[in-house]
């Protein structure tokens, strides 16, 4: 029998990981085995339970471990607006920001013919309920400036058009960036989308 | 003009191939002079002035995949390396196919975009496949003239992919007869914004290239061009096109494609001293006019680029007469371009005398040789 069988598997499985490769991975089950008991253990407890219990949240499409997410659960978070995101890492970039007050609606990716991604596979369908039942005022469009990301967008802009304030969020030069490094269209889009000093 | 006298414009030199094509290694020091390449076909010539092409953004002359680049049996992927010196300064330029992915490039040994190539080289080309540009289909035009657009504005490019992106989507819908009008108009809008572009760019290209044709003193026939939809007119503006799709749409879906836009404009030439259609004039005088074309390409961009682009011209002398060629020659001379020519002999180049640079290409045992050698 190969000894080092089940750790080559742990390897390679979490050689699929994004963000790792092949020696990322065995650096990480390496340090894993030596830190047995403070970090291996727990992480595989943790694993375990976040796998029996993960779900996505029935009302945004957050991941979390109950049937409704901590933010739609929260009557603050109640202001009447909705930020439509592509993708949960989306919803969880907006939260570090800590600016947004709202409630948060996943997409689960962008409307695609060539693969096959229609309105009702991308939750949008239960957006235009949502902005209803729960006296939406502002829907801020927050997708990304691809062609997909953009076709989606004006599609439920098209959706909602005359029901509810629609919003996107700017574009242009990132805090603490510098002019010379940014490419033409980033540029023209800022200075389109200037504001008085 | 002799070759001292030259102010360098944009001009390749340090050009290595390693693994491309036939080329299982070469390296060529260069000045600014115009290049011709001799030898036997079959030798690796146009495999040559293909790797050139390749400092533009795209698939190159042959419109080949990075897979079928590699040189075979060895298949290891294939690198082109070369200095190109352009208004802004000389930048070290890399580009490669590894494991039959995608060519990557580096600038200045940072990685880049083929985009960020665009706008600092402009490369154009002649090749045999073209002599027939004007009486084949509409798509080998769009091709030629959106590639003198993108020499123009380097952005066009980015617009033409945006356009087809959306377009590819909305036939997908059509084939697929689905009635969601939200998301045709989604699409449109996408479609329209980069399709009233497009047209505007190629608008704006055939205004430069005529200028070109007018002001220039030339042996070659000035072209007439015009754009023509192949049927209807062209909507010009964002919301007459995004109009346009939308009053289509139930045509749209009973042929399952898009019959309206920009996707549909056709290049119409006209041999102006004549008033005869291009598609009409004799094969000699249909090359006479795509070199005309590009000429006044390179005319325009020297201009307002301040140099003008790299000429690449494979066996360009193959219908034209000695008188035109040493015309063609004088031209490039006079331009200042480093034109890329091909041809099966030595004597092909022989007007050029030490205004060129020569390159003798053979094949030995599958392999090109290449050998800077001096003037015919």
């Amino acid at each position: 029998m190969n000894s080092t069988r089940d750790i080559e598997a742990l390897i390679d499985a979490m050689a699929k990981l994004p963000g790792l490769g092949p020696r990322s991975a065995r650096r990480a089950v390496l340090h894993l085995i030596r830190k047995r008991a403070l970090l291996m253990q727990p992480l595989a407890d943790l694993m375990g339970q976040v796998a029996a219990t993960a779900r996505e949240c029935l009302n945004c499409g957050n991941v979390g471990t109950t049937d409704i997410c901590d933010i739609c659960a929260s009557e603050k978070r109640g202001n009447g607006q909705i930020c439509v995101v592509e993708d949960v890492a989306d919803l969880w970039a907006m939260e570090r920001g800590q600016v947004f007050k709202g409630r948060y609606h996943v997409l689960g990716g962008t409307l695609s013919a060539l693969d096959q991604v229609g309105p009702e596979q991308l939750r949008i369908p239960k957006l235009i309920d949502r902005v209803d039942a729960e006296s939406v005022t502002e829907v801020i469009l927050a997708l990304n400036a691809t062609i997909d990301g953009q076709t989606t967008a004006h599609y439920i802009a098209d959706q909602l058009e005359g029901r509810v304030s629609l919003s996107s969020l700017a574009q242009g030069v990132p805090i603490g960036g510098e002019l010379d490094y940014l490419d033409d269209g980033t540029i023209a889009a800022a200075l389109n989308a200037r504001k008085s000093f | 003009m002799t070759a001292s006298a030259r102010v360098p414009g944009l001009y390749l030199s340090d050009l290595t191939l390693s693994h491309f094509r036939s080329h299982l290694s070469a390296r060529l020091s260069l000045d600014a002079r115009p290049v011709a390449i001799h030898g036997p076909n079959g030798a690796g010539k146009t495999n040559l002035i293909e790797a050139v092409s390749l400092f533009s953004p795209g698939r190159g002359l042959r419109r080949a995949a990075a897979q079928d680049m590699v040189r075979r049996p060895e298949a290891l992927g294939w690198k082109i390396t070369g200095i190109l010196h352009a208004p802004g300064g000389a930048r070290e330029v890399e580009t490669w196919s590894e494991n039959g992915a995608a060519r990557q490039v580096r600038i200045d040994a940072k990685a880049g975009t083929q985009l960020v190539l665009g706008r600092i080289a402009r490369v154009l080309w002649l090749v045999p496949s073209m002599d027939r540009l004007w009486i084949e289909s509409a798509e080998g035009r769009r091709r030629f003239l959106d590639r003198m657009t993108m020499s123009f504005t380097p952005d066009h490019a980015e617009v033409v992919l945006s356009y087809e992106k959306a377009m590819r989507e909305r036939n997908r819908l059509l084939k697929d007869q689905v009635r969601d009008g939200h998301w045709y108009v989604a699409l449109e809008r996408q479609m329209s914004e980069s399709g009233a572009q497009i047209h505007a760019n190629r608008q704006a290209a055939l205004i430069r290239l005529d200028a070109a044709q007018t002001e220039a003193e030339t042996a070659f026939p000035a072209a007439r061009l015009e754009l023509v939809q192949s049927e209807g007119a062209m909507p010009e503006t964002v919301s007459d096109l995004r109009e346009a799709l939308s009053e289509g749409r139930f045509r749209d879906l009973a042929a399952g494609r898009t019959l309206i836009g920009p996707h549909r404009t056709d290049l119409f030439g006209v041999y102006a001293a004549k008033g005869v259609p291009a598609r009409d004039c004799s094969t000699g005088e249909q090359k006479a006019l795509l070199v005309s074309l590009v000429l006044a390409n390179g005319r325009a961009l020297a201009r307002d680029f301040g140099a003008p682009p790299l000429l690449l011209l494979d066996e360009v002398a193959a219908h034209l007469d000695a008188g035109r060629r040493a015309a063609l020659y004088d031209e490039i001379c006079a331009l200042g371009a480093q034109a890329w020519m091909t041809g099966t002999g030595a004597e092909l180049f022989a007007e050029l005398g030490d205004r060129a640079q020569y390159i003798e290409v053979t094949e030995e045992n599958g392999t090109s040789i290449t050998r800077q050698s001096d003037p015919a």
